[in-house]
């Protein structure tokens, strides 16, 4: 009886067994690389705005606290996002001509809002309110970043559940006074244990942290 | 030939003590069983059967291409009762899978020779059982594309599954079962599809065969690992026959549900899962020994032990029941002993009833002799049971929910339309599965049998 196959058919079979295992690992290793790269996060990748609006020339340049404009974001969940007559309160009277600056004029002319395009959009089934974020000490800086020295302003941090439970799980490593929540290059004074006074704060802004990684805090 | 007359003086009042039929050979072994797959020798009840399978699968598809349409509101689950016939289908479906694991792990540890014509078979019931099962959580997520998030994995989430939960033991269980009972099953064929490479004529068979034989080629090296191999998975899952159903009872024994939380279930759940694995193999190989002509390998004899086995844990499952009533009124606990007089006298009085005559009387007539070995009373009985077995998951589940603690919160469940076609369409999966595994592949392990036969002449000649 002549054989069914060729001598090398015992390579391909032993090969297969490493193969399969292989591919298992690279099949999952590439969907848990991809799902985590700025492809998919959008960290880093700078959207296109109907105007390319500067923060760093804003509030590092000028001097703008961040409240001016997104003025709800101590008292609501929503930050609050600038109106037009907010930004025609300068360029009603400088760099008016600039063509830049149209859809800001066209914008209050016709009584229609910019249409800003989102850079941290939370998914729906995760409640996040602003107030009690700033109330409680925690920075614009810890979930946006540097935003003072973003000429145009994209996502630092990927949004997902593991790094918003980082600082639920221990929230004294990123807590500050309250007076600071909005200064962009607050350091602890020198020689100052972070640690240490984000413990004393946890306690005085009476932040429950066995509570913090409760299900609904989030999902409701 | 002279061994085959050995073999014919052995008693033969109507093939009661055969575990093979006379006048057999190696040769006629292999004929007899490989050749329905070779030689494609198929009754026409198959056609008529796989159309009938192949209606019912429709009928599934169709189900769940709605459900994850419109999510599970279409079934009848609302609140109380927020388990419904998914549970109860999945606790059936896996109960049914466990005759298989028993004829395979603990009748083979026990030398039990008779397990040799019905294991294979049964084996390939359990896989497409515990499919079946799968079927029924996954598709009550919701969102059964996500399933993955109950699988402890590096996740972007920062999360584990809720280890202290049953219903994350359930997948660990329900998974290993599959694995263990897949490749058993599989590691069982590799010799008898080495046969059938050997014997096919076309060069796709012999391919496909070769493939999966592993290259097979019966040295006593091969046989010694083989056998080994063998024993050890035989190991393996016999703990698991007791092991993963007492999971699945966990699923309702660690609540504080009145009718659920009862420390009986895990026993009283393994018995009843091989009772209606049992009555299932019952049921299907009833018809297929007929249709195809197997009379001779699987005997009266292995009717009767089967038949045996059933009774066996039905006095155990009747036993439970008992249990439960005496357990609920020795508690002393005013809200198991309304629970379980609800259940006799209650809204849903009619399936307790049900379930009684099914499960418990029903039973009782396999004490007789004639009825073991009266096909047609087996075949009906067996279904009957297996109806039992769906009516007593569907009492725990319903009955223990829809009126519990608070009596504003009471209320009545029945399945709906999308229930009973989910149902019945995975019965259509569960019977194309079958019926393409008896078309492709030998329904009876030959080797083994071809083994039984040689120890069978071996014990006659002495």
């Amino acid at each position: 009886m002549p054989q069914i196959f060729p001598k090398t058919a015992n390579m391909l079979a032993h090969m297969s067994i490493v193969g399969a295992v292989l591919a298992f690992v690279i099949f999952v290793s590439v969907l848990a690389i991809i799902y985590r790269s700025p492809y998919v996060t959008q960290v880093n990748v700078v959207r296109e705005q109907p105007i390319p609006f500067s923060h760093q020339h804003h509030v590092e340049q000028l001097g703008i606290d961040c409240r001016y404009c997104h003025d709800t974001v101590e008292t609501s969940g929503f930050a609050g996002m600038p109106s037009s007559e907010t930004c025609m309160t300068c360029h009603s009277q400088i760099w008016t001509d600039q063509p830049m600056l149209q859809p800001v004029v066209q914008s209050y002319e016709n009584e229609q809002p910019i249409e800003w395009i989102r850079v941290h959009d939370l998914p729906d089934f995760a409640y996040f309110d602003h107030s009690i974020h700033v109330q409680k000490g925690i920075s614009c800086v810890e979930c946006h970043g540097r935003v003072d020295q973003m000429p145009l302003v994209r996502k630092t941090e990927t949004l997902h559940m593991s790094w918003c439970l980082e600082c639920h799980r221990t929230p004294e490593e990123f807590i500050r006074p309250r007076e600071h929540v909005f200064t962009m290059d607050w350091t602890p004074e020198p020689g100052e244990d972070r640690y240490a006074m984000g413990e004393a704060l946890v306690q005085e802004y009476n932040i429950r942290k066995e509570q913090l990684t409760n299900c609904s805090i989030c999902h409701r | 030939m002279a061994d085959a007359n050995n073999h014919k003086q052995q008693p033969d009042n109507d093939g009661q003590d055969h575990l093979i039929g006379p006048g057999h050979d190696i040769r006629s072994i292999d004929d007899s069983i490989g050749g329905i797959v070779l030689e494609q020798r198929h009754p026409a009840s198959w056609l008529f059967a796989f159309a009938v399978g192949s209606a019912l699968f429709m009928v599934f598809l169709t189900s769940t291409a709605y459900l994850i349409l419109k999510g599970v509101g279409i079934w009848g689950i609302n609140i109380p009762v927020a388990w419904g016939w998914a549970i109860i289908n999945f606790v059936w479906w896996v109960g049914i899978g466990h005759a298989g694991t028993l004829i395979s792990a603990i009748l083979l540890l026990f030398h039990q020779d008779w397990r040799t014509s019905i294991n294979r078979f049964a084996e390939a019931m359990t896989l497409f059982a515990v499919a079946c099962a799968s079927l029924f959580p996954l598709l009550h997520l919701g969102r059964p594309w996500l399933f993955y998030f109950i699988m402890p994995y590096p996740n972007t989430m920062g999360m584990w599954p809720q280890f202290r939960s049953p219903l994350a033991w359930d997948v660990f269980a329900v998974n290993t079962y599959a694995t263990v009972s897949a490749l058993f099953w599989y590691v069982g064929l590799v010799p008898d599809l080495a046969t059938m490479r050997d014997r096919a004529k076309n060069r796709i068979t012999q391919v496909a065969c070769g493939i999966a034989s592993l290259g097979w080629r019966g040295s006593a090296r091969h046989w010694f690992r083989y056998e080994m191999a063998y024993l050890l998975l035989a190991g393996l899952a016999t703990p698991l026959v007791v092991s993963v159903h007492s999971i699945v009872s966990y699923d309702f024994a660690v609540s504080l549900i009145p009718g659920w939380h009862t420390t009986v279930f895990p026993p009283y759940f393994v018995a009843g899962a091989v009772f209606s694995g049992f009555a299932m193999v019952m049921t299907l190989m009833i018809p297929i020994r007929k249709l195809y002509g197997l009379e001779d390998f699987i005997t009266m004899r292995h009717i009767n032990n089967m038949a045996k086995i059933t009774l066996a844990t039905g006095l155990i499952v009747a036993y439970g029941y008992s249990m439960e009533f005496f357990v609920g009124w020795y508690s002393g606990h005013e809200e198991e002993q309304f629970m379980l007089m609800n259940r006799v006298t209650g809204y849903y009085w009619y399936v307790f009833a049900a379930l009684i005559l099914c499960n418990v009387l029903t039973t009782q007539l396999l004490w007789f002799r004639s009825i073991r070995q009266n096909l047609v009373a087996l075949f009906i009985i067996s279904i009957i049971i297996n109806i039992g077995m769906w009516l007593e998951r569907y009492l725990i589940v319903i009955t223990s929910l829809h009126a519990d603690f608070l009596p504003s919160s009471w209320g009545t469940y029945h399945g709906t339309i999308w229930d009973w076609t989910l149902y019945i369409g995975t019965i259509g999966f569960f019977v194309v599965l079958l019926l393409v595994f008896i078309r492709f592949l030998p329904m009876i392990s030959m080797f083994e049998m071809k083994h039984l036969h040689h120890k069978l002449q071996h014990k006659a000649k002495h």
